[in-house]
């Protein structure tokens, strides 16, 4: 369990980037935090591994206070996955996925060998492992840093918008195997992103940041939809718009869904019980 | 046309390669001094510029020092050093040393300033000291520049350094002081050939050294991602550095 307690960040040039910020995110969940640029979300993440140490309040792991930690030891038992994978571009793919494990003094071959494991979990051949990141497509290279910060097993995996680069239909892709992993592995995991969509479908909890950190609301993506918090929430998620308003419109004997454009967005299927349409597309 | 060719029979003239003052002795003497100048400057500019690229403090004074520095006359400041210690070597040590810190620092630093911040950011947050971020990215992605710098010091060292013949009886430079004192043209001008093909003879050395130290991973086909390079201007970066970068 992390816990943001009453967190502020002043920056040495004045912006006040996280105001009063307090947070719970359950263990083994996925956390989303999702705003505009400028809403702190990064800065929070950041916060977790000491990468940004507050200016007030404290965050605590588990009962802990980061604070009291030495931040070099704690980045090494949290997993860190960003954007443009951060892939060192000098070592080869395997050495890179090793370089944490390696840090903490596990021994070379040992390491190896799990990093060569670890592809086979994020879904990557293991021809590719004496490549280098250069050598791989943008969305291989997103794999391959998911798999470093899977390789040392970490509790807490950090995420700071990983698939902002790549293109939609491969983040698509990441994003399912990110859902495949998260089923398997149950970590806490922290996810940053922009992206409304990304967030629903991923998150757990999703919070919904606005500038200097501060929460407009909390939730699963579900109440989130259901019920906007304020007229700042529907405007962001676009619940009062295109293809989140959908209406039933009955066609041929079947019911069809049709956003507010009017646009057809898919079919009811099954029998509807509460809580249980299904949009086939 | 004729004082070519007399420079290349004194270069071949067999006479010139026997005594205290044959042509292998002085030419090997001028390679000693300008590695030993090299590896001098190298000692006091490449802590600073690693200093600065990892920190990414204080570039504008050493922008400003290194510009001060270059502005320094050699030859003024050769004089200077000599009036206060004495004939001998040491004059000559200090001000070529002088003249090879900008470039090698320029290099350290740019080489650092070069790489992508990503790279550097995700090494620290995945748990490198800053150390380790030294020692396992910046230094080995940095080099080649920082080669590039060094070849730039040593072209202008091998050259500068026949100056060391002004107060010294010591390297190339001898043949051009004592051949433009006893008027003898093909001495002068088989010793100024003689420190060109030192030059180049270490500009290739540093040519293959430059390529040898890049990294495979970024030496490699550039395919979608290479904003590494163009992800930040460098302004102050000399041309002299930068030409030699693949």
């Amino acid at each position: 369990m992390i816990e943001f307690r009453s967190v502020s960040k002043q920056f040495p040039d004045g912006t006040l980037a996280v105001d009063d910020f307090s947070l719970t995110l359950p263990s083994h969940r996925t956390t989303v935090l999702v705003g505009s640029s400028g809403s702190g979300k990064t800065t929070l993440l950041r916060m977790i591994n000491r990468m940004v140490d507050p200016t007030a309040g404290s965050i605590e792991i588990d009962g802990v206070d980061i604070a009291s930690l030495e931040p070099v030891k704690l980045r090494r038992s949290i997993g860190y996955v960003m954007q443009n994978s951060g892939l060192l571009p000098h070592r080869k793919v395997v050495d890179n996925v090793a370089t944490v494990p390696l840090l903490r003094g596990v021994p070379r071959k040992k390491a190896r060998a799990d990093a060569l494991a670890m592809l086979d979990t994020v879904g990557l051949d293991r021809a590719l492992a004496d490549r280098y990141p250069s050598q791989l497509s943008g969305g291989q290279q997103q794999r391959v840093g998911v798999a470093r910060g899977l390789a040392v097993n970490p509790n807490i995996l950090l995420m700071d918008e990983p698939f902002g680069a790549v293109d939609p239909i491969v983040r698509a892709e990441l994003q399912q195997e990110l859902i495949r992993l998260q089923t398997e592995l149950g970590k806490t995991v922290v996810f940053v992103t922009h992206d409304v969509d990304e967030a629903f479908l991923l998150g757990d909890q999703v919070v919904i940041l606005q500038e200097g950190g501060r929460i407009a609301q909390i939730g699963s993506p579900a109440d989130i939809l259901a019920h906007p918090a304020n007229d700042f929430v529907a405007s962001f998620i676009g619940a009062d718009r295109g293809k989140r308003v959908l209406h039933v419109e009955r066609h041929d004997g079947r019911d069809v869904l049709v956003d507010s454009d009017g646009r057809l967005a898919g079919v009811l299927v099954g029998d509807s019980a509460p809580g249980q349409v299904g949009v086939s597309r | 046309m004729n004082i070519f060719a007399d420079a290349l029979g004194w270069i071949l003239d067999p006479a010139n390669y026997a005594g205290p003052g044959a042509i292998p002795v002085r030419v090997l003497e001028h390679l000693g001094f300008t590695f030993l100048t090299l590896v001098v400057a190298s000692a006091i500019a490449i802590p600073f510029g690693f200093a600065i690229g990892h920190t990414g403090r204080g570039r504008g004074l050493a922008v400003a020092t290194s510009g001060g520095l270059r502005a320094i006359p050699t030859l003024g400041l050769l004089t200077l050093v000599a009036l206060w210690v004495g004939i001998g070597l040491g004059a000559p040590y200090v001000a070529l040393t002088v003249l090879a810190i900008p470039p090698i620092l320029a290099g350290a630093y740019a080489g650092f300033e070069a790489i992508d911040r990503g790279a550097i950011d995700a090494a620290r947050a995945v748990g490198m000291s800053e150390a380790q971020v030294l020692t396992q990215v910046e230094i080995p992605l940095g080099l080649p520049l920082l080669i590039g710098g060094l070849r730039s010091a040593a072209l202008q060292v091998v050259a500068t350094a026949t100056l060391a013949a002004y107060v010294a009886d010591f390297g190339l430079g001898r043949y051009l002081f004592s051949g433009l004192k006893t008027r003898d043209y093909a001495e002068m001008l088989g010793g100024s050939i003689l420190v060109i093909l030192l030059a180049l003879a270490l500009e290739a050395v540093f040519a293959t050294i430059q390529r040898v130290v890049v990294p495979r991973g970024v030496a490699t086909t550039r395919l979608p991602v290479d904003r590494a390079r163009s992800a930040r201007p460098r302004p102050g970066m000399e041309p002299a550095i930068t030409k030699g970068n693949p």
